[in-house]
């Protein structure tokens, strides 16, 4: 642990994005006059008590919230351990928790002005979801997707063609989401006057970080009134899964300052920590790439590396800032499932529960397996289950289809 | 302190021309073949050479300055390279400006200390870090003007009067402007567009602006060169050399004459241009 722990966990990042070391604006010049605007016009709503009536109104009816914490009984009964509830953001209208940040950067879009929207995107979640949004406030949408995951994530392709975005397969690099968040960047310095850039995570140059986590905090505020509801206390763990971060930073912020709760987040290990990888925190080094400074993979001469998740999701090779200073600091956890965890666990929760996750939230829920049957029996343990697994099927279906022969 | 790009523009301003300045990717298709390109440059009529550090990740560049990056690093170019190719030149050349151009990870992994020490040593006269704005000066920028080399900032259309003097403040060597908001190797901005930027930029600043992306002519080239203190060429070099390549994107005999002969021809351009007003 770090002998310089903060009073709270919970006031970063300062003036200038930094969380500890971690974070900042590492942009094109072309860009920064844009993130400056952004900044302002973020903290004006932030203060506008409007904005969050508006949104409370679209969050409530239109995303289907407050989401359910549900005791998952058969899963607990299975582990025999620690009382399982599940945060279920796989209910929300899209099919995961990357509404709650879109539905919240589209306001803002829409108080800048702005009429055209880009984003990237690697299972598609984050893309279907700004389609929706664009679709239901008559924006342009343009979808930066890499070609690998065009390929693997069809569904979620047709999904957002359907709803009247572009979706543009990006050729460059690795093909997956680090390229398509190059991509977008590149269309961002080049339409930047009327373009607005839709981050789907809680990472790129601040503001986005504290704004998307902002928007997902949603998640752990409901969770702990629900849980107290359910319970009449906090819950003692808290597990989520991790791609840039989103999902887990809006789970794990309303509860970083209290000590009695343990953190936990969950990185893909893809075919193993010492091969291909998608793990920043176990497998990776601070560096600098789409505008913060994070863990990374990189090689030695501070290359990207390419990750490797069975999960579109969580195939990226870095992680929100704020992850990076709450791993250095040692308040939450890193730890990482591989693929063939991952698909064990989509299994068990489909027969166990009825639920098929998606394959990113199935990483959290590999470890869940390991770390509920260590707990008492009345350990409150919460896993946020980011989406549902209706896109993975296809893919799903193959990789059995493959084990069998 | 005055670097060899400040002689260089001096001299320059002496014979009452501008600058004409090459961009090219360190190690791009294969280190020899590389630093072959760039010894040629100065004979070729480059008076500033700029020369990009391969990154995987170039996210203001474009598809050319994309794959002349990946060329590079399959090719096995590294930071440590780039910098030898550096001292391989300045065994012949003294006095022709080299600018290391490209993105911070790299530089940061290696250790910004003495990333700065063995720049200088090598013979680097200055820097174009793209994603490191004034905001994040105390990265790199502070650190390189102490250890002697230039931090050259780049101002877009998009830096307005008001954020001009935050990005003037701690830059030296030359402005770079960037006529379109956009990535390398898109189209170009008219000349009296960028006329009217170079007149607001000068309105802050003593020191020399030079302009780039999407100089693809000799007439274009003369074109800003008639308005800036610099003309700044790259896709087009890129490109020449990559049309240069064998099927396998190895050089070929070509390759080395195929840049130097653009180079000769863009340099006309320049030369033909009288030095933009005071
Ligand atoms: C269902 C689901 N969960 C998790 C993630 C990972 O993103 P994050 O770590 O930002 O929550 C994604 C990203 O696409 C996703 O679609």
């Amino acid at each position: 642990m770090n002998p310089n722990l903060p009073n709270s966990f919970r006031t970063g990042p300062d003036e200038r994005g930094h969380f500890g070391n971690f974070g900042g604006r590492f942009v094109a010049e072309t860009l920064m006059p844009l993130i400056l605007d952004l900044e302002k016009a973020y903290a004006a709503a932030k203060a506008d008590p409007s904005f969050q009536t508006e949104m409370n109104g679209y969050l409530k009816d239109y995303v289907g919230r407050p989401s359910p914490l549900y005791f998952a009984e058969r899963l607990t009964e299975h582990l025999g351990g620690a009382k399982i509830y599940l945060k279920r953001e796989e209910l929300n209208h899209t099919g995961s928790h990357k509404v709650n940040n879109v539905l919240g950067q589209i306001m803002v879009a829409r108080r800048m002005g702005k009429k055209r929207i880009i984003a990237e995107t690697g299972a598609g979640q984050h893309g279907v979801a700004t389609a929706t949004l664009c679709a239901r406030f008559g924006l342009e949408c343009v979808v930066y997707m890499g070609a690998v995951d065009v390929a693997r994530q069809a569904p979620n392709v047709f999904r957002m063609e359907m709803l009247g975005a572009k979706v543009v397969p990006v050729q460059s690099g690795t093909r997956t989401l680090k390229d398509a968040m190059n991509e977008a960047l590149r269309d961002w310095v080049t339409n930047v006057h009327n373009t607005f850039y839709c981050i789907g995570t809680v990472a790129g140059p601040h503001p986005y970080p504290m704004m998307v986590r902002d928007f997902q905090s949603v998640i752990g505020e409901e969770t702990r009134k629900q849980m107290q509801e359910a319970e009449g206390r906090l819950p003692d763990s808290l597990v989520a899964c991790i791609g840039g971060g989103s999902n887990a930073m809006g789970l794990f912020h309303p509860f970083l300052d209290d000590p009695s709760v343990e953190i936990f987040g969950v990185e893909a290990a893809g075919h193993g920590l010492t091969q291909l990888h998608a793990a920043s925190i176990a497998g990776g080094r601070a560096g600098v790439l789409h505008g913060n400074r994070t863990y990374l993979l990189m090689d030695d001469d501070g290359q990207i590396q390419d990750a490797h998740s069975i999960s579109a999701g969580l195939d990226y090779p870095g992680i929100g800032p704020e992850h990076s200073w709450l791993h250095e600091t040692g308040r939450v956890t890193y730890l990482s499932a591989t693929d063939d965890e991952a698909l064990a666990a989509f299994m068990l929760l489909s027969r166990l529960e009825g639920i098929p996750p998606a394959l990113e939230s199935a990483h959290a829920i590999a470890k869940v397996t390991e770390l509920a049957p260590k707990r008492p029996k009345d350990h409150l343990m919460v896993v946020n289950l980011s989406g549902r697994g209706d896109k993975d099927i296809p893919q799903i279906t193959e990789i059995l289809k493959g084990k069998k022969q | 302190m005055t670097t060899r790009i400040d002689a260089r523009f001096a001299e320059l301003a002496k014979q009452g021309r501008s600058a004409f300045v090459t961009f090219l990717m360190a190690g791009d298709p294969d280190p020899k073949t590389s630093l072959d390109i760039i010894k040629a440059l100065p004979k070729a009529g480059a008076d500033i050479i700029e020369i990009g550090m391969p990154f995987t990740d170039p996210m203001a560049d474009g598809p050319s300055i994309q794959a002349a990056g990946l060329r590079a690093l399959k090719g096995g170019m590294t930071l440590r390279k780039t910098l030898e190719m550096v001292r391989g030149f300045r065994k012949e050349d003294d006095t022709t400006p080299l600018v290391l151009m490209g993105y911070y990870n790299p530089i940061y992994i290696y250790g910004v200390d003495k990333f700065l020490a063995d720049a200088k040593v090598a013979g680097v006269d200055g820097l174009i870090i793209v994603d490191l704005p004034p905001e994040e000066d105390d990265e790199l920028c502070i650190p390189a003007l102490k250890a002697g080399l230039n931090f050259i900032r780049l101002a877009t259309p998009t830096t307005d009067d008001k954020r001009l003097p935050a990005v003037l403040a701690n830059t030296s060597g030359f402005v770079y402007y960037v006529s379109i908001t956009g990535i390398t190797g898109a189209a170009a901005a008219d000349s009296k567009a960028v006329g009217d930027a170079v007149a607001r930029i000068k309105r802050h600043t003593k020191l020399p602006v030079c302009v780039g992306f999407g100089i693809r002519t000799p007439q274009a080239a003369r074109a800003i060169a008639e308005k800036a203190n610099g003309a700044v060429v790259g896709t087009a070099l890129v490109d020449a050399l990559r049309d240069s390549l064998d099927t396998k994107g190895q050089a070929t005999t070509k390759t080395v004459a195929a840049v130097a002969d653009l180079v000769a021809s863009l340099a006309q351009g320049v030369r033909g241009a009288k030095q933009a007003a005071e």
